[in-house]
């Protein structure tokens, strides 16, 4: 029931706001739907949910754990939402980086979207079939494409061109790669017959699935899911899509959906790893992990367009996590941490980003100048995520980069442990240079700090973000870190 | 035997797609190839087909055969946009290429373990082409519309092989597959039809019309 719940109320909210006419109703109806969601989450920590349809949908480590994660982004970002909403609805506006006129998206064709994007990312947590996750994940492509067209231009328009055809493609080739599996486990049962693919039944019949064609479905699943996930290199759409959207959707985008598509690879892996293909599978995520930074690294140093920077931040830390699940052991552990962390932090930041963007209406890195003088709140905010995000003491970021290298070293793999702090002290670099420089100095005349309005509902989302994620350095709770060592135990690692 | 001859057709569909000039007839074949992917439901099992492969197959036909195909054409009215296709590169070389990718698909299918659970030798060289040559009509046309048949092509490469190797998977997966592939065609058929109104709004002389008011 539980699970039912978690997955229709944001349907219905959805569907009602389609409906719904006054805007402040419509703005009560979601956050309300946003506050029932996680309310029920909450509960789901406190007792685990049955099973629904026979298993097909059930909700474990790995899903709780995301879920948890989305469901508290969802709720900061639609409180955020609130504001945003009645600083754009003025009718038509001026864009500011060519001086063209464009209207909003209907405020109704947003919120919908919004919450029957809620919908399928739940749907994806707890699904437990591989055929429904890869519906679920289509899904959330689909319900977030008219998300990043909120301003109707013909740069968002591109954006959200790109994001459906790649991500469309990426996951038509995750979709053979089921195909693939269940040729795989085509005489794996009992008696030569054919294992289902759900979850519970394909990890018990592991052993007996057909190795070649589990690989190649490794691979094809990898890259399909991959694509979504924004590891380089298939990550084209990611620093455009995030650029593009409103900052509430780009928070969104990085801090849930590229989880979405990463529980995806995380199934794949446990498959293989129960299959006795681990070290096949980790060695592919260990390389897409770090050809990520690498590929983040040159683009993040050389970046004018401090959205966009954030957009390859999320490279990078989508191939920390592949990276941390590749190397396994603590790495596994710290991976599952560090999805939390980056998640929670990303969000901060993009939302941050917002705000900045409202004041200077520019996203240029360079015109930027002055964020502490001009709203002090955002500036601190800034520094803040700055410090987070680049992994610095005792924010929690640190500790979960930490344990990913600690694996590594354990595992005398010193090369790649190299190779990962040298990539983190370029980004550390790129992300300084720009994120000081927008914070310090004296702000350009162009400046106008009273655009900002509600700022309550402008600071308050990131700060408790921000503020989470220094606790979660500070001290794990014992819930939390229970959860991770169940993540991390399926993946075949563990502290 | 039925199989390979209807799958032999799908490669001359797939052919004729990559030498197509004209968008409206390009369509007309994605339709035709949606019709005859259709039909490998109910011809994939040897002991003919059980009722979930006709409804699959039905669903299938209806929404690749006449939907989705009117979904373009009405797109294409409203759009008002060229009837080229306009690739980046010749009809001839996309063709050659398409033989290439040919090639290619019996080269894969080679070194890939061998199939069980079908008769159709060409079944999976032939899903092979479908998705190689909806990636290249994906990256070598450059209008939007192309890029969507492209898309299209892509997936019914991959329905091929599932329908054909996986006879017996459940219907409301085979079911949702279908949904997602029809909504992406449609969420995609809105945004054809902004890029078309965008690009008469970025129209040079009424930009400036704007300014003055």
């Amino acid at each position: 029931m539980m699970l039912l719940a978690l997955v229709l109320i944001p349907t219905a909210g959805g569907a009602a706001a389609f409906a719904v006419r006054p805007a402040a109703w419509r703005r009560g109806l979601l956050v309300g739907t946003a506050l029932m969601h996680a309310l029920v989450t909450a509960l789901a920590w406190a007792q685990r949910p049955a099973p629904v349809f026979g298993g097909w949908l059930a909700l474990d480590a790995p899903g709780l754990l995301f879920l948890s994660i989305t469901s508290a982004l969802f709720l900061g970002a639609a409180i955020y939402a609130v504001g945003y909403l009645r600083r754009e609805s003025h009718g038509a506006q001026q864009d500011f980086e060519e001086g063209l006129i464009f209207r909003n998206e209907p405020e109704a064709v947003f919120i919908g979207c919004l919450l029957l994007f809620l919908a399928t990312m739940t749907l994806v947590m707890v699904s437990q079939h591989l055929g429904v996750l890869w519906i679920a994940v289509e899904a959330t492509t689909l319900a977030s494409a008219p998300l990043i067209y909120f301003h109707r231009h013909h740069q968002s328009l591109e954006a959200t061109w790109k994001y459906l055809l790649v991500c469309s493609v990426g996951i038509a080739l995750a979709l053979l790669g089921n195909f693939f599996l269940g040729v795989a486990a085509a005489g794996a049962g009992a008696d030569g017959a054919p294992v289902p693919l759900m979850l519970a039944d394909l990890l018990r019949g592991a052993p007996a699935l057909h190795t070649p064609w589990l690989k190649a479905a490794f691979i094809l699943l990898l890259v399909g899911y991959g694509t979504k996930m924004g590891l380089a290199p298939m990550h084209t759409w990611l620093p455009d899509a995030h650029s593009e959207s409103p900052s509430v959707v780009s928070a969104l985008l990085s801090g849930a959906v590229l989880n979405c598509a990463f529980v995806g690879i995380l199934r794949a892996f446990q498959v293989c790893h129960a299959a006795g293909q681990a070290a096949f599978a980790a060695d592919l995520l260990v390389t897409l992990g770090l050809f990520s930074m690498g590929i983040a690294a040159v683009f993040i140093v050389s970046q004018t367009d401090y959205k966009r920077l954030l957009a390859y931040s999320s490279v990078e830390h989508m191939g920390i996590l592949a990276l941390g699940v590749g190397i396994g052991g603590a790495g596994a552990f710290g991976s599952a941490w560090h999805a939390v962390n980056h998640s929670l932090t990303k969000a901060m930041l993009f939302l941050v980003a917002g705000n900045i963007l409202t004041v200077y209406r520019t996203k240029s890195i360079l015109a930027v100048r002055g964020v502490l003088r001009a709203v002090p709140a955002t500036g601190l905010l800034w520094l803040a995520g700055f410090l987070a995000i680049t992994g610095t003491p005792p924010f929690g970021l640190f500790f979960s980069k930490l344990s990913i290298l600690k694996a590594a070293l354990d595992q005398q793999r010193t090369g790649i442990a190299a190779l990962y702090l040298g990539l983190l002290a370029v980004i550390y670099i790129g992300l300084a240079t720009a994120f000081l420089r927008a914070a310090q100095g004296e702000p350009p005349a162009e400046a106008a700090p009273e655009r900002l309005e509600h700022r309550w509902l402008a600071h308050a989302p990131p700060a408790v973000f921000g503020l989470i994620v220094l606790c979660l350095g500070l001290h794990l709770p014992g819930g939390l870190r229970r959860l991770l060592e169940e993540t991390a135990a399926l993946l075949g690692g563990g502290l | 035997m039925k199989m390979d001859f209807l799958l032999v057709l799908v490669i001359l569909t797939n052919l004729r797609l990559l030498a197509a000039g004209r968008l409206g007839a390009s369509i007309r074949v994605v339709a035709l190839q949606g019709v005859l992917v259709g039909l490998v439901p109910v011809l994939a099992p040897e002991h003919g087909p059980g009722w979930r492969a006709c409804v699959l197959a039905a669903g299938s036909v209806a929404l690749k055969g006449w939907v989705i195909p009117w979904l373009l054409f009405r797109a294409l009215r409203e759009a008002e946009i060229s009837r080229e296709v306009e690739p980046y590169v010749g009809h001839v070389t996309s063709l050659l290429a398409g033989l290439a990718a040919l090639g290619v698909a019996f080269w894969l299918n080679d070194r890939l373990p061998v199939l069980e659970g079908t008769s159709a030798t060409l079944l999976a060289p032939t899903a092979l082409f479908m998705i190689l040559s909806g990636l290249l009509l994906l990256v070598s046309r450059r209008l939007a519309v192309s890029q969507v048949l492209g898309f299209i092509v892509l997936e019914n490469g991959v329905f091929t092989f599932g329908a054909g190797v996986m006879p017996e998977t459940s219907l409301l997966v085979e079911a949702g597959v279908l949904l997602d592939v029809f909504a992406a065609v449609f969420v995609m058929g809105i945004a054809l039809f902004h890029i078309s109104r965008e690009f008469n709004h970025l129209d040079a002389g009424r930009l400036s019309e704007l300014k003055d008011v």
